[in-house]
């Protein structure tokens, strides 16, 4: 065994790679609960990959819904790798969600971090494209209304911005990229076959890749910590940072009973509420997709809810259309994510250490995205439609004006030499 | 740990109102759903060829699966359940043309092997025992949960002859199997279900203390 490391090491760099980046990466020792959903979220990215992969063998574009079907009950066990990868992508926008909330609260986007949150932001971005391009492969009925719904946003882009073309061409042009995007006239197979292409072969590739990226970006710089302590400026006489203990095998074995932890509730809902009570899988794809039953309710699935209330909730129309708006304050709500590490000017990174004003506001935010989250998936009404302005106005006042100005009104906590506490 | 516990009872299934779920309102009845009662679910097999399936297909079921799930002898489905000259382990269509049936009702009787799963076995159940006559519909009858419903009441003569006990008990079990046919593998999926959960329980003793051995010496 040693000599065949050796004679593969003498060739390939095998073990620099696992020292640099498992036995000799040198991770703070002080990491917490929310430090999990890192790996929770490789887990979730494996498990999508796999099924995926199997779901690939069986499944046929050109006979969507029958496949699933199909899928469902002739292929052995089909219905428990169906369950998984639908259920997987919940679970992946879950723990992706939890993942963000940490850099929040710890300032972990904040120099010199800024690449691995920017990479971390167009995963996001990515992961986004691949569930939604996944969820209209069932070919159910709700897939067939909400891709609708969501592939017209593109022709609702102000194209007339762009210097020299008017409101006519900018609707025209909109037309024509809906038919391109759509690969018909209408919604029709066409759609489905290029979005399988683009579900099982592009977005992945594209996904993985920026994961290695995120990986090796935050390797370079190494972790934050719950405290926002530099461990770097604190190391022993061999160059180790005191407050470092090597990723392996401290957090291999701590992370084992994390994800152990975390199979067991994945397995709680894949095994016994798959459909989630119609929020994993909702009712109306259970039929066919149908161009003439429009569901009583189009909903996006609720990871998409936050940015649909908001769209929704943009009613103005001066200057430009309602949905032109809409388009734009739901592309800013993302877009302006990654402008973090520069809008966030506080000194001190943890929310450990920062005053009230800054600590109520992010518990603030994160209630502000729940509501939006639950907004986007309820049928509209005036009172929701108020609340949702109100959230969306306060999502943006959060990040334009609390990140960068807040500190000034508060008084910090002192920041720590060392990482406080154990684990 | 408290907040860890408070983020696992988060992630726990709550019953929430479904999106995009089905209305009914006050004429909704809890649906007799058992599956594990096989007598039910055959009698609710045998109820849907006889009453249901002259319009509505179950075209993702198979004859073959039906017999070895409801532990009825394949030969028996052949004689009793499968009308046509199909072999066992065809799927349960029927012969109706799509087209015409839209000219006699308005709506092509919609395939019903999702039902439950579209609406729910509740709202499946609640329609079966929710007919009322009505003069004004073409076929004399209205339905409590799905108003100016287009099937005509053809359990009308059903309804007459048995009690009210043994007519609701019938569509209980016609809703049983529809509730079967939507999942055919929610038993097995249970029973998995906990071989899994008993085996990831056991799988955390040992990386639990395995984390606690290594972790002895940090601090």
């Amino acid at each position: 065994m040693t000599r065949l490391i050796d004679w593969v090491d003498a060739r390939l760099p095998v073990v620099e790679a696992f020292r640099k980046h498992m036995s000799q990466y040198y991770a703070p020792r002080n990491f917490n609960f929310w430090y999990i959903f890192g790996v929770l979220a490789i887990v979730v990215l494996v498990n999508q990959l796999l099924t995926g992969v199997w779901l690939t063998m069986f499944y046929s574009p050109t006979d969507a819904f029958e496949s699933v079907q199909y899928i469902m009950r002739d292929v052995q066990f089909g219905w428990l790798i169906r369950y998984m990868h639908a259920v997987g992508a919940s679970a992946f926008f879950l723990v992706v969600y939890l993942h963000m909330f940490r850099g929040l609260l710890y300032g972990s986007y904040k120099p010199p971090r800024e690449l691995v949150w920017i990479f971390g932001m167009l995963i996001y971005v990515a992961l986004m494209a691949e569930g939604f391009l996944g969820y209209v492969l069932p070919w159910g009925n709700m897939s067939y209304w909400g891709a609708q719904v969501i592939i017209s946003l593109v022709g609702a882009v102000p194209y007339e911005l762009i210097p020299f073309i008017s409101a006519a061409e900018s609707k025209e042009i909109g037309e024509a990229l809906v038919t391109w995007v759509r690969g018909d006239y209408l919604l029709s197979e066409a759609t489905v076959n290029k979005f399988f292409a683009l579900h099982v072969v592009a977005i992945p590739i594209v996904l993985l890749a920026l994961v290695v990226l995120h990986i090796l970006a935050l390797h370079e710089v190494g972790s934050n910590n719950p405290d926002g302590v530099d461990i770097k400026k604190n190391k022993d006489e061999n160059g180790i940072p005191k407050d470092g203990i090597p990723f392996h095998p401290y957090y291999t074995v701590k992370d084992t009973v994390g994800v152990v932890i975390f199979l067991m509730l994945f397995a709680v809902v894949v095994f016994f509420f798959p459909d989630g009570g119609g929020y994993l899988i909702e009712k109306p794809n259970f039929g066919p997709a149908d161009p003439l039953a429009t569901p009583d309710h189009i909903a996006p699935v609720w990871y998409y809810g936050p940015y649909y209330a908001m769209l929704r909730a943009t009613t103005f129309d001066i200057f430009m259309s309602a949905k032109a708006w809409g388009v734009i304050i739901m592309g800013g709500a993302i877009l302006i994510l990654f402008l973090l590490p520069w809008l966030d000017r506080n000194p001190v990174k943890s929310i450990r250490y920062k005053g009230w004003l800054s600590k109520v506001a992010l518990m603030l935010l994160a209630a502000d995205f729940l509501m939006l989250g639950w907004l986007g998936t309820q049928p509209g009404s005036e009172l929701r439609k108020f609340m949702a302005q109100l959230g969306t106005f306060y999502y943006f006042g959060f990040f334009l004006v609390v990140l960068p100005f807040a500190h000034r009104f508060e008084k910090s906590k002192p920041v720590p030499e060392r990482v406080t506490g154990g684990h | 740990m408290r907040k860890l516990m408070i983020l696992l009872l988060t992630l726990l299934p709550v019953s929430l109102p479904a999106a995009g779920g089905g209305a009914g309102g006050e004429h909704m009845k809890e649906a007799p759903v058992n599956l594990q009662d096989q007598v039910s679910l055959q009698k609710g097999a045998q109820l849907f060829v006889n009453n249901c399936m002259g319009c509505h297909s179950m075209d993702y079921l198979r004859y073959s699966r039906m017999a070895e799930d409801l532990d009825i002898p394949e030969e028996l489905v052949q004689k009793h359940l499968n009308f046509g000259e199909g072999k066992v382990g065809s799927s349960m269509t029927n012969a109706v043309n799509k087209d015409e049936a839209e000219d006699w009702f308005g709506v092509a009787p919609p395939d019903l092997t999702l039902v439950t799963r579209r609406r729910s076995p509740d709202w499946v159940y609640s329609y079966l025992t929710g007919f009322y006559k009505d003069d004004s519909q073409a076929y004399g009858y209205n339905n409590h949960v799905f108003k100016n419903a287009a099937m005509p009441h053809v359990m009308a003569d059903m309804e007459q002859e048995l009690n009210e006990e043994q007519f609701n008990s019938a569509m209980g079990d016609i809703t049983n199997f529809l509730t079967y046919a939507g999942e055919p593998h929610r038993q097995e999926s249970e029973r998995l279900g906990v071989y899994v959960l008993v085996f990831l329980f056991i799988l955390l003793i040992p990386a639990w203390f395995l984390y606690k051995e290594y972790w002895k010496d940090v601090d």
